[in-house]
């Protein structure tokens, strides 16, 4: 097989150079740990400890009634000591469980080897992926116990390993360093869903891991690795589908609808810890790169760890700070200070310094086209950032702007640095909102 | 740590292209063309041209002061225009009458519509359509050399069917009477596959525009129906300027690879409808400017498909 890949995208200068050789140190956890309720697309948690109570690493200290929701452990062991409101990474004050580290990381009596997970019913496959609190780790954090449960048919498992942001390599060292994890996890994901063919699916600007995935599968005949055109936004699920499946996801509808289910590598490795030693989601690895960071690295971080102490154990600050961004430079979040945890999504800590921010010089549109021949859904940015500025929101929905992924492009080729994706991103919440609101009349 | 951290949406990161610099690639990508045409045309080609250039920036300068608003000069938009203006003027046309020429594209075609990215025809072609309404006699007397020799156009020639024209390479090359930057197809080429390389443009409205001028100029011939030249209509008059550098304009061309296809294919066949059976010898500035009138209808209408479409119903 060739190269695969979409129409449109960009090639930004991936920047992996800084932490692509750098393997993966387990870190130890801050002092304080916090767990914010919300690490997940859905319902948030509700608490099930109180203060005071003494937890053990891998207990459950939160959980939902809701379907769309997954349940949060504790990393470390310790003692509850506050219930509050603390900032989450993506801005907001969120209900957050506080431990205290007691440093001894008593592991919970739940944890310890099964054998015949293949053997279970699909009902209690899935109720142990919920139970382990497992959601893509890739970024989006959607629940994974009902991406594994589709109503329809199957036919094939792809392991999103395109990596596509510039800076992150942390899926890279994951498969470079634990493939045989990657493969099984893949196959107990094959197994849940019952299907026979797995894909793994990596960019050709990481031939070492595709190698060492190769090697990996050789044993099995229904996985492929296969390679992909580095481009972004190559790691967009639908976008992966259509390069490897040449299949179109609907408008509107799920990578499911075609057959198909999508999984990040770290999250098969998870699948893997959940099947064969019952064990919940308790760190994710973490690429800290950027040119404000002394020493880009990869690390293994558990869950609650604060930003402060991850970046400190990258060497701390060089030079004038001037952003920090929770996941990659095209989709990440910018945050206002590192008092926030690491949760289930975060894929990467960057700073940026002055040289690799950009300036607000924002000039008029000039209507040059760029951000329509870049839209890897073949959209029109320009007229839908401005329609959506002008809040003209018929002609945004005639422009199909709920499609629009927030992949970033239209913004990062417009000569006249316009903020396009923003005008978007913030037009399709207004007609959310507004959809709701009629709705609930 | 500074405490001021930046907090933005994403991307945080983007190209470092912006206006100015895709500008100054369409400068570069002119001066092939010009050094031709300075070549042919003498000293005084050069001339008009920066004159042009400084003077349309001027104009957007002044206009900005006006209106105090922040100047765009910068940008070099408006160097772009000048440059393009005098490019389709005689190399003997007086100094006075380009600049009424630029204050006209920069003051009434560009800034009254609001500025870059607003204006709804090109400036340069709706200055020069201005100039010839203005100095009829001016526009079309054309020389070639020092010893100023003075005769018709080569388009002029094929039209009336009198005399000869000049050999295929002699055009292709730029060695004919013209404007000074309209002759020299094969440098305008260059400059055109230059900002194609550098993906400022894309091929879609040169490729078109050309090919449909050869074709409908191979169609509709002042000689009969399917007795024209394919090659001579192309290499002549305005088309590769037209066509790589004022059909490809951002602001007055659709943005939509289907649009930009329908918009081309509609320049190019006026071009020919006013070349054969017009008074003009030359359409190619009528019709971009009535392409690019047509340019918020088509892109009205052309909305690309989604990724993901499915049709209603199913």
């Amino acid at each position: 097989m060739g190269v695969l890949t979409f129409k449109g995208g960009i090639h930004p200068d991936d920047k992996k150079i800084y932490t692509k050789d750098k393997p993966i140190v387990e870190m130890s956890a801050s002092k304080e740990m916090v767990y914010p309720m919300s690490q997940h697309i859905g319902a948030p948690c509700e608490p099930i400890v109180n203060v005071g109570d003494t937890v053990c690493v891998g207990q459950k200290i939160a959980d939902s009634s809701a379907f769309v929701s997954a349940p949060i452990h504790s990393t470390v062991s310790g003692t509850v000591t506050k219930i509050e409101k603390r900032r989450h990474p993506n801005g907001q004050m969120v209900n957050s469980v506080i431990i205290e580290n007691d440093d001894l990381y008593t592991l919970s009596p739940d944890i310890y080897r099964r054998d015949g997970f293949e053997n279970l019913s699909k009902e209690e496959k899935l109720a142990i992926i919920r139970e382990a609190g497992l959601v893509g780790l890739g970024g989006a954090g959607f629940p994974t116990h009902i991406k594994l449960n589709p109503s329809g048919k199957i036919d094939c498992v792809i392991i999103n390993a395109a990596e596509c942001e510039p800076y992150l390599t942390s899926d890279y060292r994951v498969m470079m360093e634990t493939a045989f994890m990657v493969v099984e996890g893949l196959r107990f994901i094959m197994n849940i869903v019952e299907c026979d063919k797995g894909y793994i699916a990596i960019e050709n600007n990481k031939m070492e891991a595709i190698k060492k995935m190769k090697e990996a599968s050789s044993k099995y005949d229904n996985i492929d690795v296969v390679t992909l055109k580095t481009k972004y936004p190559q790691g967009s699920e639908k976008h992966l589908i259509y390069a490897v499946t040449k299949r179109e996801v609907p408008s509107g509808k799920l990578p499911a609808d075609v057959g198909v289910v999508v999984q990040n590598v770290d999250s098969a490795c998870a699948v893997y810890n959940a099947a064969i030693f019952r064990q919940p989601v308790l760190s994710r690895v973490v690429t800290v790169s950027g040119g404000a960071i002394d020493s880009p690295c990869n690390f293994r971080v558990k869950l609650g760890t604060s930003f402060t102490d991850v970046i400190e154990n990258a060497g701390g600050f060089i030079g004038n700070v001037k952003k920090i961004v929770m996941g990659g430079p095209m989709m990440g979040i910018a945050q206002q200070d590192t008092d926030t945890p690491v949760i289930k999504t975060t894929s990467a800590i960057l700073a940026f310094d002055e040289s690799e921010i950009y300036k607000k010089e924002k000039s008029p549109c000039l209507r040059c086209g760029k951000c329509v021949n870049s839209c890897p859904m073949n959209l029109v940015p320009l007229t839908l950032a401005e329609s959506a500025l002008n809040e003209d929101f018929s002609k945004c929905l005639k422009y199909n702007i709920l499609d629009c992924i927030e992949c970033g492009i239209c913004s990062y080729v417009c000569p006249s640095e316009r903020s396009c994706t923003q005008a978007i991103k913030i037009g399709k919440q207004k007609i959310n909102a507004l959809k709701k609101k009629q709705g609930g009349k | 740590m500074d405490k001021n951290l930046i907090v933005s949406y994403a991307p945080h990161t983007r190209t470092k292209e912006n206006t100015r610099s895709v500008m100054l690639d369409v400068i570069i990508a002119l001066m092939p063309a010009l050094i031709v045409g300075t070549y042919y045309f003498g000293f005084r080609a050069a001339f008009i041209t920066l004159i042009s250039a400084a003077s349309c920036m001027a104009f957007e300068t002044i206009w900005n002061m006006i209106i105090k608003k922040e100047n765009t000069a910068g940008d070099l938009s408006s160097a772009v225009t000048g440059i393009l203006l005098a490019f389709c003027l005689p190399p003997q046309i007086p100094v006075w009458m380009v600049i009424i020429g630029d204050a006209f594209a920069i003051i009434v075609v560009k800034c009254f519509f609001g500025g870059i990215g607003q204006n709804i025809v090109n400036p340069a072609l709706c200055a020069r359509a201005f100039m010839m309404a203005s100095w009829p006699v001016e526009m079309t007397y054309f020389t070639m050399g020092t010893d100023a020799t003075s005769g018709a156009t080569a388009l002029a020639l094929y039209k009336n069917g009198t005399g000869s024209f000049p050999p295929f390479f002699d055009l292709f090359l730029g060695n004919q009477l013209g404007c000074i930057g309209e002759g020299a197809a094969l440098f305008l080429l260059i400059g055109g596959i230059y900002l194609i390389a550098r993906k400022v443009i894309t091929a879609t409205i040169p490729l078109t525009y050309i090919l449909t001028v050869g074709i409908c100029g191979f169609i509709f011939s002042p000689h009969g129906f399917f007795h024209g030249d394919f090659l001579f209509s192309i290499v002549t008059g305005g088309v590769m300027l037209g066509g790589i550098f004022m059909a490809t304009d951002y602001t007055t061309s659709p943005v939509t690879k289907k649009g930009q296809f329908i918009y081309a294919l509609l320049a190019g066949f006026i071009t020919v409808i006013i070349r054969t059976y017009g008074s003009y010898p030359e359409g190619v500035t009528y019709a971009i400017l009535l392409a690019n009138i047509a340019t918020p209808l088509i892109d009205k209408f052309v909305i690309p498909k989604k990724f993901g479409y499915v049709k209603e119903g199913k």
